[in-house]
């Protein structure tokens, strides 16, 4: 794995964390920490839409997890 | 597609034995001359068609390296829904990069630094903006442009201080009572950001 190269790794990678997800948490903390009404602003931009469908004889199935109606 | 044109059109028209030779790929010069050989030799051959645009000419070339250090900073700070500043000439920026609070002057040596949770100030004249950055990269480059990405910054008066010292106060407490790698990790950025937003705030 990368973490096992003799490079030395930040302390999130040794503990299996990419760097997009490092970068994505620490705007999240950054958002969470605001003044109304710029922490509302901002959490809308932090809406990820997810929707996932498995696939068989090369037709999509029923999607099986969905994110794309915002959740309060 | 047409980066043998010009070895092809330089090709005598009447083929002999000689000529009908293909060149190899090896002997192609290694870069492109540019197009203006390629288009004075299209017009030679065909005068009444304009010349083809290369994907090349679509971009605009970056501003070469001056000779002497140029007077101002030009920074390009990009966010990933807006352009908080688009080529304004400062005079100096100071970044959080991960090896500790970088000055970048005009005339800065071309770098790469990938920014740690912290405050970015942009000095121009006797104004300083400070802005706090999530986590990003500063590309710097030789010509005194400096492009600074991040995923998320705000003004310093946009954070609320009651909000970070709770948080700090919480991932703290987490992190002591972390018992996997993942645990300790998530609540050791956590502390990482909230102290950088503390220092912001009270620095």
């Amino acid at each position: 794995t990368v973490a096992s190269t003799s490079a030395a790794v930040p302390f999130w990678r040794s503990a299996g964390i990419t760097y997009v997800a490092y970068s994505s948490v620490c705007a999240n903390l950054l958002r969470n920490c605001l003044k109304e009404p710029h922490k509302s602003e901002a959490l809308t931009r932090e809406k990820v839409h997810i929707s996932r469908s498995k696939w068989a004889d090369g037709k999509p199935q029923k999607p099986s997890l969905r994110l794309d109606t915002p959740e309060d | 597609m047409f980066r043998r044109a010009t070895s092809l059109l330089a090709r005598p028209i009447i083929s002999s034995a000689r000529a009908r030779t293909r060149p190899f790929s090896t002997d192609l010069p290694a870069t492109e001359a540019g197009d203006s050989n390629f288009i004075e030799n299209w017009k030679k051959l065909i005068p009444n068609i304009d010349p083809p645009k290369t994907p090349l000419s679509f971009m605009q070339p970056r501003p070469p390296t001056p000779s002497s250090i140029p007077t101002k900073l030009t920074v390009n700070f990009v966010l990933p829904y807006a352009s908080e500043l688009a080529s304004k000439e400062v005079d100096m920026i100071i970044i959080p990069a991960t090896t500790g609070h970088m000055g970048v002057l005009p005339g800065h040596v071309a770098t790469i630094a990938e920014l740690k949770p912290g405050v970015m100030s942009v000095h121009e004249g006797n104004d300083t903006t400070k802005y706090f950055v999530s986590s990003g990269f500063a590309f710097i480059h030789a010509n005194s442009f400096a492009d600074v990405i991040a995923v998320e910054a705000v003004p310093l008066d946009h954070i609320d201080q009651s909000l970070v010292q709770k948080g700090l106060a919480e991932f703290t407490q987490k992190l002591s009572s972390a018992s996997t790698d993942l645990e300790k990790a998530e609540a050791q950025i956590g502390v990482d950001v909230h102290s950088a937003l503390n220092a912001a705030l009270t620095g």
